[in-house]
């Protein structure tokens, strides 16, 4: 097929994606739904889900391959969170709380799982994976047995283990994405969240440009070369490992107060999926990703979640939003693995 | 290759010699009907086996017609055990139930035949070992013979061709298999045997055809011919122009001392090389391919594991710790453009920059902590732009990624980064491997200037001689991983061919 090529440079996957939201969209107004709602939740979510993606990308960028590990992050900031709450800190200083101790616990966690991928050279996709299973396995545990008391965290009966979902209600719901919202013709711009999530880019974009993330790329780039320059690779894939993590432990400490819960036990379990589905879909490949890619692909992403269950509905019985999305997410990132060149 | 022909009656020993890349693999990897061949571009011409035009599509065609080949690299499957590897795909089987249904991959391997057949080949080659016994594992030099097994076994063999047969293998080793060569050609088969070591060639060739540059030089009965002659046939080219050498005297500065170099490099060892690089000059490091010299700038360098004693501004210099060579001032343009040298994904500029960057913290805003310095955009772009103007480096821009380059500019680009790093010692290897000849002359010119303008000691090391002798002012001639000697570049083109053939001596 001949494309322009400007065109081309977009790719043919997002395209139909694009294609497929417009549509989408289009059934929306025709059956004269209510836009500015619709409009309103994909931005919510794009707000939501922003930073697990991001996190993605320096996992990509130093050459560990897509992060299926990503709920070792989570659980560094869903630590966080239990912690804040259990203190019930309110507020701003909350999510201050739950994101200082979460990237406190990132930093040597994210080193031992770079130390680990060092180790298994070459399977870190599949390594990550069944890390992160294993791991949310034994953190369900740990939620059981951990010496939490406040009463509003831990079951109502018998007054041991933590709940599975945790409310935020009162304490730090949403209070990124209420932070200077505004509304814009009917709609609620979360501004807080998005600002988060814009502002974290801008950080990672930066970080790329200094003399640590010039070097992570390098390695990743060329192993042989950046050797020859004096550079060591594994040092440089732990650094990317540690960052992924931290960004991990940022995003769900923003994800849960925009959402209004904190879930534990199994929750983190699948959630690197969806957020490799966004970076793909983006764009982005498994050894090369740039933050177009994570802007691009979690808005078109996540706009198809939020727009394909109301949608559906209103034109069938029924609902197939589950199934077109666990085939998008599932699809783009069996694309993605196809596609590894080297 | 251009106008080669080369006829070999059945039952002689025929050498076939020439420097690298004279075209004497080409040729066997045409007759062996090597895929590689037909992707790069096919050839024309005739050849006869028995007096009947063939032209294979596949090796195995080659070998259903009796030819068979002993290749360089062993191509055996280690996890498997050497009775297996000698009649893979050519198992002895029987008829099955399943496999008068199913066809012959069905049939079952008869084990005991072929542990009987492999027997008897690994008896004719002179190999005692046992043929159950797994390749992986075996001494180098006992692979080798098993692959000689394969070919051996096969029956209605014509040809046989063995391509560097005795280059990894012990003195006896070798004298078996010449000892083994000979019974084959009594058999009646036509042996084509290609070698560096001219001695090998006087104890058993018939004939022998010297090739250089694609074309047959000469056909020489080598028992009437002094080695002394061959070599000359090998090196052979007009002497080139030996611009301005300059003579250092023994007791010159010494800008760079190895002593008892041993680097551990694959297809490239250095066994013990002492070497003095003076302050100033040009050395060139010469050698064919696999003897070592390739090694020496990556062992110096810490690309590859190393010992031994390496002397730089009287400092020591650690060994193995590419950081501290290139933070003691010395730089590398490596062999390897694509592998080691580029970052192809990137930029013009950042190429350029990174080892600077990364080993000496430039092109970097101040900042407090030092890991976090930003990239000085401004001083990078200017820096590349100066350099694309001083080397005429063909692109686009700086911020042109380097794959898109061609080979001659790439080649820039390497050295524009190991310039950037203004080093006082500069290791190049093969600085003209497969770029065009404008960027080659260009490319040379760079190279001296460094040295003449810059003061900037050069070790050079190359494939090609003449460039050597075009450029150095002392040229090491490396063997079997040591200095066979070092020459004047204006030697005789005969001293140069026995130093490589590693017969120094024997003249």
């Amino acid at each position: 097929m001949k494309l322009p090529a400007a065109l081309r440079e977009f790719g043919l996957p997002r395209l139909l994606i694009a294609a497929f939201l417009a549509a989408l969209f289009a059934v929306a107004v025709a059956t004269k739904m209510n836009l500015a709602i619709l409009v309103e939740d994909c931005i919510a979510r794009v707000a939501r889900n922003g930073i697990l993606v991001l996190a993605l990308l320096p996992a990509i960028q130093g050459g560990l391959g897509l992060n299926f590990g990503l709920p070792v992050g989570i659980i560094c900031g869903l630590i966080g969170c239990v912690v804040a709450l259990n203190s019930g800190i309110p507020g701003v200083a909350g999510v201050a709380t739950a994101m200082g101790i979460g990237v406190g616990l990132a930093v040597p966690v994210g080193a031992a799982y770079g130390w680990l991928l060092n180790r298994t050279r070459g399977q870190e996709m599949m390594v990550g994976t069944y890390l992160g299973f294993a791991l949310v396995s034994g953190m369900s545990i740990f939620w059981l047995l951990a010496p939490f008391h406040n009463p509003t965290l831990v079951w109502a009966i018998g007054g041991k283990g933590l709940r599975t979902t945790l409310s935020l209600g009162g304490i730090y719901d949403k209070i990124l994405d209420r932070w200077l919202a505004f509304d814009f013709g009917g709609v609620t711009i979360p501004t807080g969240a998005l600002l988060a999530f814009l502002g974290l880019c801008g950080v990672v974009w930066l970080f790329f440009r200094t003399r640590m993330g010039i070097t992570i790329a390098a390695a990743r780039s060329n192993p042989r070369f950046a050797m020859a320059a004096g550079i060591s690779d594994e040092r440089t894939r732990v650094q990317a490992a540690v960052l992924t993590t931290v960004l991990g432990a940022i995003g769900i400490v923003v994800y849960s107060q925009s959402f209004g819960f904190v879930q534990l036990y199994t929750a983190p379990l699948l959630m690197a999926f969806p957020a490799i589905a966004c970076i793909l879909i983006g764009g982005a490949t498994v050894s090369r990703a740039t933050i177009g890619n994570v802007l691009l692909g979690t808005i078109l992403f996540q706009s198809i979640l939020t727009t394909a269950l109301p949608v559906t509905s209103q034109v069938i019985e029924g609902d197939i939003s589950e199934t077109a999305r666990l085939i998008i997410q599932n699809g783009m990132i069996l694309y993605a693995l196809t596609r590894v060149s080297k | 290759m251009k106008g080669v022909s080369l006829a070999v009656p059945a039952g002689e020993i025929h050498a076939l010699l020439g420097e690298n890349g004279a075209g004497k693999s080409t040729l066997m990897n045409i007759l062996f009907g090597m895929p590689v061949i037909r992707e790069t571009g096919g050839y024309t011409g005739e050849i006869l086996l028995d007096g009947r035009p063939i032209r294979f599509g596949s090796p195995g065609e080659a070998i259903e017609a009796g030819i068979g080949m002993v290749h360089q690299e062993f191509m055996l499957l280690p996890g498997f055990r050497i009775a297996e590897n000698i009649k893979l795909n050519r198992e002895p089987a029987r008829r099955t139930l399943l496999s008068r249904v199913l066809g012959r991959g069905f049939e079952r391997v008869d084990q005991r035949r072929m542990r009987e057949d492999a027997r008897r080949a690994l008896d004719r080659v002179g190999l005692g070992v046992d043929e159950w016994l797994p390749v992986a594992g075996l001494p180098v030099g006992h692979m080798q013979f098993v692959e000689i097994a394969r070919e051996v076994d096969k029956e209605q063999l014509r040809v046989l061709i063995f391509d560097e047969p005795t280059a990894v293998l012990t003195e006896s080793e070798a004298e078996r298999l010449l000892t083994t060569m000979r019974e084959f050609a009594r058999s009646g088969v036509a042996v084509l045997f290609i070698t560096h070591r001219l001695e090998e060639v006087r104890a058993i060739a018939d004939r022998a055809t010297v090739l250089r540059d694609g074309e047959v030089v000469g056909v020489v009965d080598p028992k009437t011919t002094t080695v002394v002659r061959i070599a000359e046939m090998m090196v052979g080219r007009p002497a080139a122009e030996v611009a301005g050498r300059r003579v250092f005297p023994p007791g010159a500065e010494a800008a760079l001392t190895i002593e008892h170099l041993r680097v551990d490099m694959p297809g490239e060892p250095v066994e013990d090389v002492s070497l003095v690089v003076r302050r100033g000059e040009i050395l060139g490091i010469g050698g064919l391919a696999g003897q070592g010299k390739i090694g020496i700038a990556n062992g110096v360098m810490g690309l590859y594991p190393a010992n031994g004693r390496v002397v730089f501004d009287g400092r020591e210099l650690l060994l193995n710790r590419p950081r501290e060579a290139l933070e003691r001032g010395l730089a590398f343009v490596s062999e390897d453009r694509r592998g080691v040298g580029l970052l192809g994904e990137e930029s013009v500029e950042l190429n350029i920059a990174l080892s600077a960057l990364e080993a000496q913290g430039r092109f970097l805003h101040a900042f407090p902590v030092a890991a976090l310095q930003p990239l000085d955009q401004y001083a990078l772009r200017s820096h590349a732009e100066g350099m694309i103007r001083d080397l005429d480096i063909r692109t686009t821009g700086p911020a042109q990624q380097v794959r898109r380059l061609s080979g001659g500019n790439q080649q820039k680009v390497c050295l524009a980064r190991a310039m950037t790093l203004r080093p006082r010692v500069l290791f190049v290897s093969e600085p003209t491997r497969g770029i065009d000849v404008g960027a080659k002359a260009r490319v040379l010119e760079i190279l001296t200037r460094l040295n003449r303008e810059e003061g900037v000691t050069l070790v050079l090391t190359s494939s090609e001689l003449a460039e050597l002798r075009a450029l150095c002012d002392r040229i090491a001639i490396i063997y079997r991983g040591r200095v066979e000697t070092i020459l004047p570049p204006d030697a005789p083109d005969a001293a140069f061919g026995l130093a490589m053939a590693g017969e120094e001596h024997a003249a």
